[in-house]
């Protein structure tokens, strides 16, 4: 992608939006006419030019303003990003992993040059220019994990591999879908996962770590998340819940087309290659209703997930108090036809 | 945030006599004592080397439960008046401990999750600790908001007792924290709050 970075907002005003070419490349997570858990994981493989599967690391046109709305974040509350003291390693894997492949996707915006541990990293649309000394926290203005997080699009979280489990021992949480991080940070696999309704029954959660366990190098996989926003916010995390909380009762016929966001979590998972460590990114994107059906296939599709939706999730998801609102105002966009398999765009 | 019936809670399965162990730590409030008493009943012969108690005098009847802990064959019972009071002479007991040491908790769940979140501070495996649980299913509750600790929750829906909100008390546990998670039960709408009924007896 060759755009701009925009200028907008993702708390008070709400100025965030989508352009055309930012809403068609939206990764819908729906492959079918209804939504049910799967451990549905692909390999994190070069997806179609322009897609944001294209890149391991999508930057895309609202990176300077995520960005941005991170440092508030962290300014304000520095628990979202911790890492346990025996993760340092794992932190310099993970800030190893995001420069060379941001250089090497975007060279227009970030550069990376080294000569043995001497590394000089150049990030253009924020303005950051920063010699340092691989594997030397002092060389840097924060701890690796934090410095290359406050420059990436996504959360990210670092678990270590031991007794056959894996441990949240690290991460920068500024965006999350309504779990904390300084709650979480130290669990294993099974206990972060444990508020999950329905899942732990199907054996969702340990196949999937049965699977992350055996996660090989330069083989990182991904799935798709997902859940809805009431406003374009990017902190909805539990910390500011009750200050976020009550947008929930904000919705209604005439503002659903605006309010009522599908935000969508691109996850990935790779395996690190010093610490042996697994990095989670979870990128997200967000797409108002009122951009989500200028895709006709998209609306359809929405207003019959929305509608078949059991209602644990739709409980867990957060969305029980505006989900009429919602489905009503989507079946004007849903006149029955029939929808293509797959999630893309007709 | 409404939900519940999660499920995540830690398990635990009863004190056993480690026979490898040279010194034993039992940290305990309350009615823990009869289960330390109870261990010494039933594995006494495999209990060898030295025996240290810390035990937290929370009940009305805790001075007779000291008394009786005082006639083990242990090697001394620190008797503390609270919770508080004897996780910090247990902390000076772990940091002089030496390989070979065996911790058990055994009492009330805020009582167990300090000694095993201690435990885990000093470098140790947090699962290594020997644990049963007696007496109140009453919880510790950290506010996901001002990260403030409620101490002996036994509702469903608790007030922070540092900023005043209205807690729904999840069934999520933090080890690390020693706490279950509390979160805004009316930040969707203030003063909507379900039916408050004692759960945690």
């Amino acid at each position: 992608m060759n755009q701009e970075f925009k200028k907008e907002t993702f708390r008070d005003d709400y100025t965030f939006s989508n352009s055309p070419e930012s809403i068609r490349r939206f990764p819908f997570p729906f492959w079918e006419d209804k939504y049910m858990y799967s451990v549905n994981i692909e390999p994190h493989t070069k997806g179609p030019a322009g897609s944001v599967f294209e890149f391991p690391i999508d930057i895309n046109e609202h990176y300077v303003s995520e960005m941005a709305d991170r440092a508030i974040v962290l300014k304000e509350d520095p628990l979202r990003c911790q890492a346990l003291p025996h993760m340092m390693l794992a932190q310099w894997d993970f800030l190893e992993l995001l420069m060379t492949s941001m250089a090497r996707d975007y060279p227009q915006w970030f550069s990376l040059k080294t000569e043995g541990d001497n590394w000089h990293w150049i990030n253009r649309p924020l303005n950051i220019d920063q010699k340092f000394v691989f594997g030397d926290p002092s060389t840097l203005p924060y701890e690796p994990m934090e410095y290359i997080g406050r420059q990436c699009q996504g959360d990210f979280s670092i678990q270590d591999q031991r007794d056959g489990q894996l441990w949240m021992d690290a991460g920068i949480i500024t965006t999350q879908a309504d779990w904390s991080l300084d709650f979480d940070v130290g669990m294993n696999f099974m206990e972060w996962h444990g508020p999950v309704p329905l899942a732990h029954d199907m054996k969702v959660f340990d196949r999937a770590l049965k699977f992350l366990l055996n996660l090989q190098l330069g083989q990182p996989v991904r799935r798709l998340n997902w859940t809805m926003t009431i406003n374009p916010r990017l902190d909805t995390s539990p910390e500011n819940y009750n200050k976020w909380g009550k947008d929930r009762t904000t919705v209604t016929p005439e503002n659903v087309g605006d309010k009522v966001h599908l935000r969508v979590e691109l996850q990935a998972l790779w395996r690190l290659p010093r610490s042996n460590a697994i990095l989670f990114s979870i990128r997200g994107y967000l797409i108002k209703m009122r951009e989500l059906v200028t895709v006709p296939k998209w609306g359809r599709r929405m207003h019959r997930v929305l509608k078949s939706l059991p209602q644990e999730l739709i409980d867990y998801k957060g969305i029980t108090r505006y989900r009429d609102t919602t489905l009503e105002w989507l079946s004007q966009y849903d006149d029955g036809a029939p929808t293509s398999q797959g999630g893309g765009p007709d | 945030m409404l939900v519940e019936g999660i499920k995540s809670r830690p398990q635990y399965p009863g004190l056993i006599a480690d026979c490898y162990a040279n010194h034993h730590v039992i940290a305990a409030d309350g009615d823990g004592a009869q289960a330390i008493i109870d261990l010494f009943n039933q594995h006494g012969p495999q209990i060898k080397g030295r025996v240290t108690i810390v035990y937290a005098e929370t009940l009305p009847n805790s001075a007779d439960y000291t008394t009786r802990l005082k006639q083990l064959p242990v090697e001394i019972v620190h008797a503390l008046p609270t919770v508080v009071t004897a996780i910090r002479r247990l902390t000076g007991v772990l940091h002089v401990a030496r390989m070979g040491t065996r911790i058990y908790a055994a009492g009330t769940e805020t009582m167990i999750g300090l000694t095993v979140q201690l435990a885990q501070e000093l470098g140790m495996d947090p699962q290594a600790v020997l644990t049963e649980h007696r007496g109140t299913m009453a919880r510790r509750v950290q506010c996901v908001h001002c990260k403030g600790f409620t101490e002996n929750v036994k509702t469903n829906i608790v007030k922070c007792a540092h900023c005043g909100a209205n807690l729904l008390v999840r069934d999520h546990y933090s080890k690390r924290l020693a706490a279950f998670q509390g979160v805004c039960v009316d930040a969707e709408v203030p003063g909507e709050l379900p039916e408050i009924v004692e759960v945690f007896k």
